[in-house]
């Protein structure tokens, strides 16, 4: 079983976007309801990303307390004091993180990045930490590897559950109309290397089916995957003989 | 209180077998159906007894930022929306709604702002040799003054909390310009300082209090680590009445592995500042070996002799375990006192020991006549025998800015 009754689940949601390509709010509804059919209390349950006004810009309905689920950023919570440290990475950790989940279910969008090359589970963490400025040099690599490295993140991540329903294949993080398209798919996974590198070529094919150049070609390929597949790190595979996708 | 910049400062899981990566096609119609069918919609009210939820505003109270947003200065617009800073040497280019890596300026539809003009997080009234400066106003009081961010990543830095952190997860008041000069004036404190983080990210903040110092009569200073274009540099140092700059190390490797910088540009932010004519002062921070080699000690004196010549003081000053180098030992003092017999030897005229309170390298020493003309204990200067510039008893010229 992913989850079990009386554990603490933290939906990470992704809502830097704005509306149009944050996190859909009627699939983290249907998430929250399938954790609550497996016996965890709605107070259990919170969605959350790092700031609660960038939540509520992107249709998230803040609710904080009482017997229901909670959904907040950690801007209601702060940060813990001390740093984290794994590799590259030194970074003080959301206490929604911490404090208030023992499960971390992932929850982020298809996206394409104008650093990194494209932004989908692995980096969705960066919204857990009090610095992701700091990492974006060199295509945020190794730093997307390393945070996701960190022990906090590890023992809790179960399952990334990608909303792929909009997508965008050029221009992101911020949202840009001209370049999203209905994707209309989810994608999940245990093994969010898996995950990103197939989310990499669905945007790769839309980029080519749009006449633009690979991200490789703009120098702006997400080394960060095949880092985090590395020996050091083993995060997951970038192999994909070794991946497995299967449609539904 | 805070310190200036240690200044007078996978193995992994194993992964086996094959993953498996569910996609699913689904039309809005299904997803939707679902979702209504739920009942767990995100905002219900609901039963019982209130859970035992976070504590309300358990952290700071979120602060109205449009008052301390302005248009940067220092940038360069591009095509869709995106912008390149032209503040520091790492130009970085930026999406809309992201932020540099300094964390506090911010894109916003193709117009960059900074996050913190008059957004003050720290503010105390320090002892100028506390910056460190030497041989300015020995005596004298800097009303210092940080905001949040800064653009590279010591490894060492003491100050991290502050330096490394956005501007909205740190306390702050709005404290504008004019009233920096208020608190100034009524602390006593003939110079403002811009220090503790890194004041080349609140570049647009310190050019107006700069400028209303200087109209009510007040000196400015500043204590960076100099990464900066040379455009920036000019336009807000320009302002400054003497100038500490941090030189991490003499060595490329040690700014990229611990700094997260480049040595390059803060040469030539030196070599710019000694043509603009500003009184400047040197810090090298001595960590066990990383940064302690003979070689570079005598590198480093060599080029300052060469190209900033040899009255520029030059402090080296012993690291005490911090941030992500709480690993490392504090700096042995033989090691400083090494680096120092280096640099006299090359022929520097002022070179100083930091952090090591009561150590005699701490006093200044007539270069001519070595008569102990500044006697300091920590960061007070106890005895300042230098007039009109120069040395009492050979009257050797002892450069500076001695008096106000």
């Amino acid at each position: 079983m992913l989850v079990r009754p009386g554990e603490l689940v933290g939906l990470k949601v992704n809502a830097l976007g704005g509306r149009g390509i944050s996190t859909n709010l009627q699939l983290v509804e249907a998430i929250c309801e399938r954790l609550q059919e497996t016996g965890i209390k709605a107070a259990d349950i919170v969605v959350w990303d790092r700031d609660t006004d960038e939540m509520e810009h992107a249709g998230f309905h803040v609710a904080e307390g009482g017997n229901r689920v909670q959904c907040f950023g950690t801007d209601r919570v702060d940060y813990e004091q001390d740093l984290a440290m794994h590799g590259s990475v030194g970074s003080r950790l959301s206490k929604i993180l911490t404090q208030r989940s023992n499960v971390l279910i992932n929850v982020p969008v298809l996206k394409d990045h104008d650093g990194a090359g494209v932004t989908i589970a692995l980096k969705n963490m960066f919204g857990v930490i009090h610095n992701p400025n700091k990492y974006h040099p060199n295509g945020c690599n190794p730093y997307v590897a390393d945070l996701n490295m960190l022990p906090e993140i590890r023992t809790r991540m179960r399952l990334t559950i990608c909303d792929a329903t909009t997508a965008m294949f050029d221009g992101g993080p911020a949202y840009k109309p001209e370049s999203s398209w209905k994707n209309n798919a989810l994608m999940a996974s245990q093994d969010p290397v898996a995950l990103d590198y197939t989310g990499w070529q669905i945007i790769e094919r839309k980029r080519a089916e749009m006449g633009l150049k690979t991200l490789e070609a703009e120098d702006r390929a997400p080394r960060y995957i095949a880092t985090a597949a590395d020996a050091q790190h083993r995060l997951g595979t970038n192999d994909p003989m070794r991946i497995s996708v299967v449609e539904a | 209180m805070l310190s200036e910049t240690q200044v007078q400062q996978g193995n992994s899981l194993d992964v086996l077998g094959e993953r498996n990566l569910f996609c699913c096609s689904l039309d809005r119609r299904s997803f939707l159906k679902c979702a209504l069918a739920s009942g767990a919609a995100l905002g219900l009210s609901e039963a019982a007894h209130p859970a035992a939820g976070i504590p309300s505003q358990a952290g700071q109270q979120k602060q109205d930022d449009s008052q301390f947003t302005v248009e940067a200065k220092f940038y360069q617009k591009l095509q869709n929306r995106k912008i390149k800073c032209k503040l520091c040497p790492r130009e970085c280019t930026v999406g809309d709604r992201e932020r540099g890596y300094c964390g506090v300026r911010e894109n916003r539809g193709g117009t960059y702002y900074t996050l913190v003009h008059s957004r003050v997080c720290a503010a105390h009234v320090d002892p100028v040799e506390k910056k460190p400066l030497f041989h300015y106003l020995p005596g004298s009081l800097a009303f210092s003054l940080a905001t949040a961010g800064c653009n590279v990543n010591c490894k060492f830095c003491q100050n991290w909390d502050i330096s490394q952190s956005r501007p909205e997860q740190i306390p702050a008041d709005y404290v504008p310009p004019q009233r920096v000069v208020e608190l100034a004036k009524q602390y006593g404190c003939p110079t403002i300082a811009y220090t503790y983080s890194e004041p080349v990210i609140f570049s647009e903040f310190l050019m107006d209090v700069a400028d209303a110092g200087h109209q009510a009569g007040l000196r400015s200073v500043v204590v960076s680590n100099g990464y900066m274009q040379e455009e920036a540099l000019k336009a807000a140092y320009g302002k400054m009445d003497a100038v500490k700059i941090d030189l991490k190390a003499f060595s490329e490797s040690y700014y990229s592995k611990v700094v997260t910088g480049q040595l390059k540009p803060v040469l030539d932010s030196l070599v710019t500042l000694k043509k603009m004519g500003k009184w400047t002062e040197i810090v090298y921070l001595v960590v066990p070996t990383l940064n302690d080699s003979d070689s570079e000690f005598r590198g480093l004196a060599q080029w300052v002799k060469a190209n900033l010549g040899v009255d520029v003081p030059l402090h080296f000053t012993q690291f005490h375990p911090e941030y992500l180098l709480k690993n490392m030992p504090v700096t042995p003092v033989p090691t400083l006192e090494r680096a120092k017999a280096i640099a006299d030897a090359e022929g520097l005229h002022y070179v100083y020991i930091g952090n090591v309170p009561g150590h005699p390298a701490q006093n200044t020493y007539c270069p001519q006549c070595k008569s102990l003309l500044v006697e300091r204990v920590g960061f007070t200067a106890s005895q300042m025998l230098i007039r009109k510039d120069s040395c009492p008893f050979c009257h050797h010229p002892i450069p500076g800015v001695w008096h106000t």
